[in-house]
């Protein structure tokens, strides 16, 4: 039984009279251990996917289900439970600490509401936390403030692993900080992963980063995935065109290698989707049947799957 | 922004470079210069600080009933070495009243801004917090009572009951509200989305626990610079009620006094002049605190 399963996931935002589907039906299974990445450019929805799954966004339609337990439509109270086995990593580590809580309070707070252990026992689960995360010890007592960006990055990590979590929702947890730096927590990412078995959904709009971390890869691409593959695979053999073009954007650190397919242009347009593949306004490939008829997600290989008529 | 090749980088070498952080100087040390500094601040606290000794020490300084009459009516300030600022039609003192009335005005504003900000303050962060069918509903009732005039809905809650210190303070706490739920709201609907609430509700806190722990104390510093204006302008919203005779006849207040001197205004200026300064002055001192407190908690200017 697959850690996290979602299956046909819908969430829907009302911008003024239209409606975005940031979500638009997503399938897609996290197993015990295993980090799934999740990429495509600003605005495909992948983040709205990561909170949506977290139940922090409400979905509109479609399952989410943890542990075996359907968990789309728990009230709070039911939920509660079920938020200790997934959190979440974001982004910004300057928003996403309360600036008037010590990292103490925070932790605290955290174990209290779910009556995680006495005093003694959450001192001691707090210091471990602190240090494992690579933190000074003297961190406890001090303000969010009082850390440079990569100490913050680690402090959100520190607060989604101290109720011991199965699953770590990741949303581009280093493209705000320095390259030096993203190295650092991705490399303690990886060990966290090997130490306590967790599983990642692991967004990024960067496939370099993707690349050195996830066992998995899910392209997302208007509120669809549109296609599914090993790393590997998908790096040898990427089928759809969207993923081709997202690939043949990365930089190559070797200077001979040319830039293959022409990088697609335009921008996402997020409330008008055309008819059929939401892909053809800007695909290279586009034909006629492309802007008639909506390419399924198909299987195309051994745990392969691509969402392209040509695939 | 791009990632190096990670997949090519060693590990462990880039992380030997640790990243130290640039430690700011502790937070309470740094706002407290911060409020040394500001001259606004510090001139503001140093007039409302002279008043709120006078108010507190009003039975010290000038004992005895500032209602009872001790002199000749109508003495001028310096005519008379016991009465410093003269006597009233009365023959009431007018040092003494003036320092009792400090007390009055003080007591007038400060209950009514945190009438105010009680009411304010809890409808702004459920509107706030909890938008939709709530927010619609008392945003309504936030224009309902913003569009009523103020002073008008002072005046007749007023003459609706007696016009008591407390009832006046009531009132103009209930005419005052809107515009803190206005600012808390704002406040609510802007925090609400951010990460660092999103981080609580995936931690399973409470709605509750989110209002009052996560989102509240990041909402205050406006609503700390709204409530001292607030009380200026309660300050002021009393004056006129008492000039207007609606006021406690047992209490001595700045604006009674003022009403009290009208009749004398050509023969005895400084009847009604001298409690206009002191009234001036108070509501000037609350506003440069407003003031100095708006640049000091501004986040633009904490860095």
């Amino acid at each position: 039984m697959p850690l996290l399963s979602v299956r046909d996931l819908h969430t829907r935002y009302a911008v003024g009279r239209q409606v975005l589907r940031a979500v638009d039906g997503v399938s897609f299974d996290v197993a015990g251990g295993e980090t799934v990445g999740l990429v495509g450019e600003s605005g495909c929805g992948k983040s709205t996917l990561g909170k949506t799954i977290l139940r922090l966004v409400p979905s509109a339609e479609g399952a989410i289900v943890l542990d075996g337990a359907d968990i789309t439509r728990l009230r709070d109270g039911a939920l509660a439970p079920h938020r200790r086995r997934m959190q979440m990593i974001f982004q910004d580590p300057f928003g996403s600490l309360n600036p008037r809580q010590t990292i103490r309070t925070v932790l605290d707070t955290a174990l209290r509401v779910h009556r995680l252990g006495d005093r003694g026992e959450r001192a001691r689960r707090m210091s471990e936390i602190v240090a494992r995360v690579g933190l000074p010890a003297d961190s406890l007592d001090r303000y969010p403030h009082e850390f440079s960006g990569g100490q913050r990055q680690r402090i959100g990590i520190a607060r989604a692993l101290v109720l011991n979590p199965a699953l770590i929702v990741c949303d581009e947890p280093v493209s705000a900080l320095d390259v030096s730096i993203q190295a650092q927590i991705l490399n303690l990412l990886v060990d966290l992963k090997r130490d306590l078995g967790l599983s990642y959904l692991f967004i990024s709009h960067d496939l370099s980063v993707v690349r050195y971390f996830a066992d998995r890869v899910l392209v997302m691409y208007l509120g669809r995935i549109v296609e599914s593959a090993s790393h590997a695979t998908l790096w040898r053999d990427p089928r759809h065109p969207y993923t081709r073009a997202l690939l043949a954007a990365v930089p190559s650190t070797d200077p001979a290698r040319k830039r293959g397919a022409p990088p697609i242009k335009g921008e996402l347009n997020t409330t008008d989707l055309p008819a059929g593949c939401r892909f053809s306004g800007r695909c290279p490939m586009a034909v006629e049947r492309c802007r008639a008829e909506e390419p399924a997600l198909r299987p195309v290989g051994e745990g392969h799957h691509a969402a392209c008529h040509f695939a | 922004m791009s990632a190096p090749d990670l997949s090519n980088a060693a590990p462990p070498a880039v992380a030997a470079l640790a990243d130290v952080g640039n430690r700011a100087a502790p937070r309470k040390g740094r706002r407290l210069r911060a409020f040394v500094r500001n001259p606004t601040f510090v001139a503001g606290v140093a007039i409302l600080g002279f008043f709120v000794l006078l108010a507190l020490f009003a039975g010290v300084l000038c004992p005895g009933d500032p209602q009872d009459i001790v002199g000749a009516p109508v003495l001028w300030p310096g005519e008379d070495a016991e009465f410093p600022l003269g006597t009233d039609s009365l023959g009431r003192d007018v040092l003494g009243r003036l320092v009792y009335g400090a007390r009055a005005s003080l007591l007038v504003g400060i209950s009514a801004a945190a009438i105010g900000l009680a009411i304010g303050m809890v409808v702004g962060s459920l509107a706030g917090f909890f938008g939709g069918w709530i927010d619609g509903l008392l945003t309504r009732l936030i224009e309902l009572f913003q569009t009523t005039p103020t002073f008008l809905l002072v005046v007749v809650i007023v003459a609706i009951r007696e016009p008591s210190l407390q009832t006046i303070a009531l009132a103009i706490g209930l005419a005052s509200w809107p515009t803190v739920a206005r600012l808390v709201r704002a406040q609510f609907r802007s925090l609400r989305e951010s990460d660092f609430v999103m981080a609580a509700r995936s931690l399973g806190y409470s709605r509750t626990r989110i209002i009052v722990q996560e989102i509240l104390p990041n909402a205050l510093p406006p609503v700390i610079v709204a409530a001292s204006v607030m009380i200026a302008n309660a300050i002021l919203t009393e004056a006129g009620l008492s000039f207007l005779n609606m006021r406690d006849p047992n209490v001595v207040s700045w604006g009674g006094m003022i009403g009290d001197g009208r009749d004398q205004l050509r023969t005895a200026w400084f009847l009604t002049a001298l409690p206009g300064v002191a009234i001036a002055f108070a509501v000037l001192s609350l506003n440069l605190v407003g003031d100095g407190l708006n640049e000091i908690l501004n986040p633009r200017s904490d860095q």
